[in-house]
């Protein structure tokens, strides 16, 4: 186990945020600026910390051979119960917790100006936030995951509510009533589990990894994956449930929407791959409609989410509200992608958990810039903003070519990795395809939203004296601008570490034998050149 | 060394890189001979690259580099690979030499712009874009540059972005192309699925083994269709055509270089990159040939009567492009690449023309029937453009000449006869548009108004050179592919096609039975001088008329635009093309999203259950917390209701 000054790495990871939580705490409230360079450097020492996780993710010793998970933290918590305090991580947790470390200091470091009350409240509780997700992401016990599943709604619940616009009381309710109740939905489904397993084994136990060895009969998992769905899909949002989105977003301060969109909508999509298709592999075939012998609901409500989200956004007046509604889009591609469970596709829709954390976050970020300027979020308030403020007409721009898929960042890779992986399904075909379709409204909406925003004379006189952006707010932006020309041109220094987690994923849902059964397709004539491309031999172990 | 050639696309890219970060404080003069130096080197490179090419073997011009494994997931595999044969050195010839003339004309014609280092960094880039295009080696890298022109034509046509028609033009060509690309998308999903990889070199191979699907329906008629729904976008046939004419809203050097000569024709390039696909596909051939002869004579009827000079080039693009798809629908793959040459040529040539003009106007007027007389005033244009519209309008022994030429006969010789007859009509509208657009605008009398009473001067010398290298190339390019007939007369083989040979990798076609034709039961000899001296009359009518209309009877056009009043409308409107699209699908889904989707369905069903249940729950609150009311005596009487109760229900 990797220890830094004694600490278990994760631990340490987790709960920095928390100390810094604790340490704010403690200072006066009238020393705003200790306030803030504590909160800023408490996130920053939080991503540095992150980082040897990575660098020294594939060392063996640090491997749990059985498990494959990494750093693994396993301690008896509440013995009575079987609750254990389990941490852990594989590739798909590393990319989603080094994306919040990230998010988390991007958003402490853009609130330096945009929070003027109350500042001492908002910094410690968006390091609490910070602990909640973190946790989130690593715990492998149900129980340890629900508690820390619980402690983020409250933080974000305070931010939304105390430092957000006009409705804030009304979205920050809606927000916490809406995911308390798909919450509920999933303890329940959690405890059917947990009983179940007792009464087949005799043992009562919350960890996921004891949980998936067994397998549920099909009734139970027709009802636990519903419980599940509602859970997660309203916290993706997945349609019907996405309404508290666009009023959560809208009425949430800066750093809030960054963190809202950023990492917390990827709870409900880290929801469905860690604990969704592999504990209940039956019913996620039946709902999906895997095999084409069901109806697949999964599949329409994914598609309805993509056609939908994009085609409401389009129509939006209001500059958050659009990229709200944008969300709806996205995650629908990034669910498809899960759903459709080929190693290609769920890769692609992980990978877009991060795509969409990286460019949805700087466009709520740059919202966010404006606002701090002007006050509103209309659309029509503004236009021809490229002549004033060039520099921030640029990052936008890249941003909206992330946002849309444009081929050499990080959008298009995750697009067309879920689209491929979708089509290679033969039954799941046609739901790629129609899914294509969302990527032309994607570039509606973005692109009128661009010139409506930046293009034009300008019109309003406010507008005239505006400033672009200052050296702290443009260095928000550099980190992702990098990431997402990384992504996109390189992408396989993420995608490796989704190879084998991904698969055992897969694997589950499809049977191990899915992955016996590729038939190579040989050149009809005898070609000299062989090709890079054939890939059969590339073809991973599902178990390593 | 030649294996270098991958470097090509990236030499353009420095030039934006550094133009993009540092052209601020750059001056003018830096710019844009950092622009133009970093195309010349790339069409050095290209020449240099493609001179090595020629020293090997016919068989072995296929060079591939893997610059590094792009994606690699799970059964999917796909390589950052550069392949560089005949056909990609065609088009990277074309599209840097082009380019270079095109550059340096630029740096004249947006000398007076504000933003000049943004302008030619965005020019850079979609050299960079577009040489990534005709170099990738597969279908995934492909679409890199696929969209990479697109973004750049995107960010080119709204480079007046103070303009709301510019904006809007900009955002209609990326959405129009993106409908585009969900065909483009689709097929290369299916080519993968199919073939197991999107290498070029690998999937052809592979497609050898498949039959030819005589019957339609086949896996290989889906791929084509679908990657043809992409070229359509791209390559701005019927019914994508619409963003074309529209991006004239961009500079004039845009136009010249992405919406005439390079990017448009990339889905040109991409079928005939795909040929050995296409070509086992008779049915997709069929619609390639049709949608390509339609557009052909529909745009040119369109640029009939149009006034504003770019726009009747952009229809006259859009109308040459669908010559090319007809040579590529008939299997003439290297007829319409090389009409896709001298097309670049004589079509840059044409609108750089334009541009002068319109510099010699200030860019203040774009209305040819506002101009007219000024062969005195610019020289060297007016004879330019004279070489160009010859070019166009199929002038014997210009190389527009024949390359159509070989088109139609090869429509003729694989059986096509009713798109021949369409589109040799459209020569007849392309020779009338054009000498219109002549005669308008240099001869006759002059038109201008009192806002350009002072004299129209010719354009300097960065953009009158630019134009005498285009009409040279214009007339002389022909000679590298005459038709087998003028083969013969001049004794020049058809380099061209010897060249690209290689590249066809087609199912084995029985040679078509020699076409002769009969007159009143007499031979009258070699079918395709026939078919010839038949383009030859269609073009002098279009010429003549032309000449009698706006030369020699000028009243003629009014008097005819009456007589057929409904007609010349219908032309001048565009068909209300843009219209219909409009009322059927931009308005109903712009209405569709707000109040159904939005305003009835998320705020009213959706948000109004939510609302609703909260308030129910509230209701139900309000009514419950009546029993806590902390009076004894009702608590009282609610402890005997309980009890009484129970006591029904036990004894019950």
């Amino acid at each position: 186990m990797l220890h830094v000054m004694g600490i278990p790495i994760l631990n340490l990871v987790c709960y920095v945020p928390l100390a810094g939580f604790f340490i704010i705490l403690l200072l006066d409230r009238k020393s705003v600026t200790a306030i803030k360079w504590t909160a800023n450097l408490v996130a920053l020492l939080d991503f540095i910390l992150s980082i040897p996780l990575i660098l020294s993710f594939n060392n063996p010793s640090y491997t749990d051979p059985l498990t494959n998970f990494r750093y693994i933290i396993k301690v008896p918590w509440i013995t009575s119960l079987g609750a254990q305090y389990y941490f852990g991580i594989d590739g798909i947790s590393l990319l989603l917790i080094m994306l919040t470390t990230l998010l988390g200091f991007i958003a402490v470091l853009s609130s330096w100006t945009a929070i003027e009350h109350r500042v001492k409240e908002y910094y410690a509780l968006l390091l609490l936030l910070q602990t909640g997700m973190l946790g989130t992401f690593m715990a492998l016990d149900f129980f340890l995951f629900y508690v820390f599943w619980e402690i983020m709604l409250v933080p974000m619940y305070f931010l939304i509510g105390v430092w957000g616009s006009e409705r804030r009381l009304y979205s920050a309710i809606k927000f916490f009533l809406y995911t308390l109740a798909g919450s509920v939905l999933m303890l329940l489904g959690i405890l059917a589990l947990y009983f179940d397993y007792g009464r087949q084994t005799g043992v009562y136990t919350f960890n996921v990894i004891e949980l998936q060895r067994i397998g549920f009969p099909f009734g139970l998992q027709y009802w636990v994956f519903l419980a599940f769905f509602v859970g997660f899909a309203i916290k993706v949002p997945m349609f019907p449930f996405h309404t508290w989105l666009p009023d959560a977003h809208t009425d949430a301060p800066t750093a809030g929407s960054v963190i809202l969109a950023g990492v917390l909508l990827k709870m409900g999509t880290y929801g469905f791959v860690r604990f969704g298709l592999p504990l209940l592999p039956d019913a996620s075939r039946y709902f999906i409609g895997i095999g084409g012998k069901s109806f697949p609901w999964m599949m329409w409500l994914c598609i309805i989410g993509i056609i939908y989200g994009a085609l409401v956004a389009l129509m939006q007046k209001d500059w958050k509200r659009l990229v709200a509604y944008s969300s709806v889009s996205h995650l629908g591609f990034c669910m498809l992608g899960i759903f459709a469970a080929t190693p290609v596709a769920v890769q692609g829709g992980v990978l877009q958990m991060i795509n969409h954390g990286l460019s949805t976050g700087a466009l709520f970020l740059l919202v966010g810039n404006v606002y701090e300027r002007r006050h509103t979020r209309l659309i029509s308030e503004y236009g021809g903003l490229s002549h004033i403020m060039p520099l921030y007409a640029t990052i936008f721009l890249i941003m909206t070519l992330s946002s849309i898929g444009m081929p050499g960042l990080n959008g298009f890779i995750g697009e067309f990795m879920i689209l491929q992986g979708t089509f290679s399904d033969p039954t799941l075909r046609i739901w790629s395809g129609v899914a294509v379709v969302g990527i032309v409204l994607g570039a509606a909406y973005m692109l009128w939203l661009f010139q409506r925003t930046m293009f034009g004379e300008v019109t309003n006189p406010k507008n005239e004296l505006l400033d672009d952006l200052n050296f702290r707010e443009a260095f928000c932006y550099v980190p992702l601008i990098i990431l997402s020309f990384w992504i996109g041109l390189y992408p396989q220094t993420f995608l490796r570490y989704l190879d084998d987690p991904v698969n055992r994923v897969v694997s589950k849902v499809r049977g191990s034998d899915y992955f016996k059964l590729s038939i190579p397709v040989a050149d009809a004539t005898t070609s000299p050149t062989v090709a890079p491309g054939t890939v059969v031999a590339d073809r991973p172990a599902p178990h390593r | 060394m030649a294996n270098y050639f991958w470097l090509i696309p990236f030499i353009p890219l420095a030039g934006t890189v550094i133009n993009g970060l540092f052209g601020k404080r750059l001056s003018k003069k830096v710019v844009g001979l950092l622009a133009c130096t970093s195309v010349g080197l790339a069409c050095l490179l290209s020449l240099w690259a493609v001179l090595h090419l020629t020293h090997l073997p016919p068989n072995a011009r296929r060079l591939t580099h893997i610059l590094f494994t792009w994606i690699a997931s799970g059964d999917f595999h796909v390589e950052f690979q550069f392949l560089l044969d005949p056909l990609s050195a065609v088009m990277i010839l074309v599209v840097t030499f082009v380019g270079f003339w095109i550059h340096v004309y630029a740096t004249g014609y947006m000398a007076h712009d504000d933003g000049y280092y943004r302008f030619f960094a965005f020019l850079n880039l979609f050299m960079f874009a577009m040489l990534t295009l005709v170099l990738a080696g597969n279908f995934l890298l492909m679409f890199v540059g696929w969209e990479g022109v697109g973004l750049c034509s995107y960010l080119l046509i709204g480079y007046y972005f103070h303009k709301k028609s510019a904006g809007d033009a900009a955002k209609k060509a990326f959405i129009v192309n993106r409908v585009g690309d969900i065909g483009f998308v689709l097929g290369i999903l299916l080519v993968y699925v199919t073939f197991q990889t999107l290498d070029f070199t690998s999937v052809f191979n592979r497609a050898a083994g498949f039959l030819v699907e005589e019957s339609g329906g086949g896996v290989l008629t889906v791929i084509t269709l679908l990657l043809f729904v992409g070229a359509v976008g791209k390559s701005a046939q019927i019914p994508l055509y619409v963003w074309l004419p529209d991006a004239m809203e961009g500079p004039t050097p845009v136009s010249a270089l992405i919406h005439a000569a390079t990017m448009v024709t990339a889905g040109v390039y991409m079928v005939a990159r795909c040929n050995p696909l296409f070509s086992r596909a008779p049915l997709t051939m069929e619609v390639v040939t049709w949608v390509g002869a339609a557009t052909a004579l529909f745009a040119a009827t369109i640029g009939l009567v149009q006034r504003d000079i770019k726009r009747i080039l952009a229809y006259s693009t859009v109308s040459q492009l669908g010559y090319m798809f007809v040579a590529m629908g008939v299997g003439a793959f290297t007829a319409g690449m090389f009409h896709l040459v001298t097309h670049a040529f004589f079509k840059a040539l044409l609108f750089l023309g334009a541009g002068s003009v319109i510099t010699a106007f200030h860019h203040q007027e774009q209305d040819i029937t506002r101009m007219g007389g000024l062969h005195k005033y610019m020289p060297i244009t007016a004879r330019a453009m004279t070489i160009g519209a010859l070019t166009l309008a199929g002038c014997p022994l210009l190389s527009g000449f024949f390359s159509k030429d070989e088109i139609l006969w090869q429509a003729v010789a694989g059986g096509h006869l009713v798109p021949w007859i369409v589109v040799w009509l459209a020569a007849g509208c392309t020779a009338f548009y054009i000498f219109r657009l002549l005669f308008l605008t240099f001869f006759g009398e002059a038109r201008m108004g009192a806002a350009h009473a002072e004299p129209c001067q010719e354009s300097p010398r960065r953009m009158t050179t630019p134009l005498i290298v285009l009409a040279l190339f214009s007339v002389g390019i022909g000679y590298i592919g005459l038709p087998p007939l003028f083969a013969k007369v001049f004794h020049l083989p058809n380099v061209f096609e010897h060249f690209l040979e290689p590249v066809w990798q087609g199912p084995p076609r029985a040679p078509s039975a020699p076409v002769t034709v009969a007159c009143f039961g007499q031979s009258v000899g070699n079918g395709e001088g026939f078919i010839t001296l038949l383009s030859i009359l269609m073009a002098l009518a279009g010429f003549l008329t032309a000449w009698l209309f706006y030369l020699k009877q000028k009243d003629w056009p009014e008097l005819l635009s009456h007589r057929l009043s409904g007609l010349y409308h219908m032309l001048l409107n565009k068909y209300k093309i843009d219209e219909i699209y409009d009322t059927v699908i931009i308005n109903p889904i712009n209405t569709i999203s707000y109040w159904f989707l939005w305003q009835f369905f998320d705020v009213g069903v959706i948000d109004g259950i939510v609302n609703r249940t909260g308030q129910i729950m509230r209701g139900a609150g309000r009514l419950l917390k009546n029993i806590q009311s902390g009076y004894t005596r009702s608590y009282a009487a609610w402890i005997l209701f309980g009890v009484v109760a129970i006591l029904v229900y036990c004894m019950r």
